[in-house]
């Protein structure tokens, strides 16, 4: 199975979990696939059907809007990172 | 890629000797540390990220360091601000720094902005003569208005950021790549992304990528190696992983892809919809400010606690502070959760949503509470946009800083 990494910030809305096991043979697929396991990160990543602008998708290291976007196809043992905005630093 | 400029300036016996382990590098020798007196650098903030950047930056010699900070040192920095100390606290942390800075190095010019960075003061003091600029703010409207006006500028931004365990490492260079809008077109909502002061901070992160920050700019006036444009370090601590990604330049990026003349500086904090540093005025527009929130005092909440009164206080903060201290007797969901809930519900979803909520009666007295009151007003806001009563709903003033102040002083605050 292919596998999305979970930035810190959203880890709260899957159970703390940073690696989940993803089914499906494109992008759209694996990511509705981890919105069924773990509801509560939609919000936080779509707007709508549309992926929100602020959230970054990459397959190794390739933004997926420089590929086909959700429809990218992906195998078994791809590995997937959302990128967080973070904005820590000063205080 | 060429170094930024070519200025060079002399060193007398003493420097030499000083930097003796830089000059005796290929990489670097006599020219290049004449080219790093030469140099000029901008960091804007000297907490977590600027205190390593300021102590490394300082001791490699470069030449005048700019520093851009309005604020004092606090007990509560020194986890990770090491540029400051006790002996410091109470103090500006420009002045603090500088000092520091100088005993290390007394060659070297630090050169103090003390205002926090707005879109009206930028390109006055980005134009005075920076080489590179060197981003450790700790907000979103701050990071965009640093880029855009970098970019504006065609001067290297060197990136850093961090959460918790986890670091970003950049450098925004518009003349020779992408820039932070177009990796980030636009902020998360307010809301969605806690802040280091909310979410935490491994204190040693801040060295780390700070540290980082400093190589990157020493490379891009030396001009040696292969600099951070149009890549992205992603680090993990906890797992000690680094990764690299590809960002790639937007042709459509409003900003580093137009003409730079064209490039205005926004109200950022609008754009953003949070305010940029505690000085600042702005209020986001769904938040609690544009209504009026009724407030009690803790000894109100010690009262209707130990009263029995049919009143439910709630505890708006994180789970992690929730540990840290708490009062008794609350029910506790953290903010970020009822902000969720309401846009959920007001965008028709009810799954998850309504059970985030089912625990907060909507015929009761609600007392809500977080560590300062910021949060548990705007919580209020949320919930009022649900169908909660604000008759019914009231802030706790002062949070749990002055539950500990006024009630309990064993309690530890933070």
């Amino acid at each position: 199975m292919a596998k999305i990494r979970i930035p810190t910030p959203l880890r709260a809305f899957t159970d703390g979990a940073a690696d989940i096991d993803v089914a499906g043979g494109t992008v759209g697929e694996a990511l509705a696939n981890l919105l069924d396991q773990h509801p509560e990160l939609r919000a936080h990543l779509f707007n709508g059907e549309e992926l929100r602008s602020f959230v970054n998708i990459f397959i190794g290291d390739e933004d997926i809007r420089f590929l086909q976007g959700l429809d990218t196809e992906i195998d078994a043992n791809e590995s997937l990172r959302i990128i967080p905005s973070i904005a820590g630093g000063l205080k | 890629m060429s170094a930024l400029h070519s200025r060079l300036a002399d060193l007398s016996k003493d420097e030499v000797k000083r930097y003796s382990r830089h000059v005796i590098m290929p990489e670097v020798g006599m020219e290049g540390q004449r080219r790093l007196k030469a140099s000029s650098v901008l960091l804007i903030g000297t907490g977590g990220l600027g205190s390593p950047l300021a102590l490394y930056l300082a001791a490699a010699g470069i030449g005048r360091i700019g520093l851009v900070d309005y604020d004092v040192v606090d007990f509560s920095n020194l986890q990770r601000q090491v540029i400051h100390g006790v002996s410091t606290v109470g103090l500006s942390k420009l002045d603090s720094a500088a000092a520091r800075m100088l005993d290390l190095n007394p060659e070297i010019e630090v050169v103090k902005y003390n205002e926090p960075l707005t879109s009206e003061n930028a390109l006055r003091i980005f134009g005075e003569d920076w080489d590179v600029v060197i981003d450790g703010t700790d907000n979103f409207p701050t990071r965009y208005l640093v880029n855009d006006a970098c970019v504006k500028l065609g001067i290297p931004n060197v990136y850093g950021s961090i959460f918790r365990f986890e670091g970003q490492l950049s450098v925004f260079y518009g003349e020779q790549g992408p820039c932070y809008r177009c990796m980030f077109p636009e902020p998360p909502p307010p809301g969605l992304v806690p802040s280091c002061a909310e979410g935490g901070v491994l204190g040693i992160l801040p060295g780390t990528i700070g540290t980082m920050q400093a190589t990157e700019a020493i490379k891009l006036l030396l001009g040696i190696g292969d600099p951070m444009i149009g890549r992205m370090l992603l680090y993990d601590a906890l797992e000690m992983s680094f990764h690299t990604i590809k960002i790639r330049k937007d042709p459509a990026c409003p900003v580093c892809s137009v003409d730079k003349a064209d490039v205005a500086l926004l109200d950022y904090e609008q754009f953003c919809g949070m305010p940029a540093h505690d000085h600042s005025e702005f209020s986001s527009v769904d938040d609690a400010d544009d209504i009026d929130v009724q407030t009690v005092t803790v000894h109100d909440v010690k009262s209707a606690l130990e009263n029995g009164d049919d009143v439910l206080v709630i505890d708006v903060r994180d789970p992690h502070e929730w540990d840290i201290s708490a009062i008794a007797g609350t029910l506790r969901i953290p903010k970020p959760d009822i902000q969720l809930a309401k846009n959920g519900i007001q965008a028709g979803r009810k799954l998850w949503e309504e059970t985030v909520l089912q625990g907060i009666p909507k015929d009761k007295t609600l007392y809500l509470h977080c560590r300062s009151g910021v949060r548990s007003a705007d919580s209020i806001a949320y919930l009022s946009e649900v169908g909660y009563d604000l008759d019914k709903m009231y802030n706790v003033e002062g949070g749990i800083l002055a539950w500990a102040d006024e009630i309990d002083p064993d309690m530890p605050k933070y």
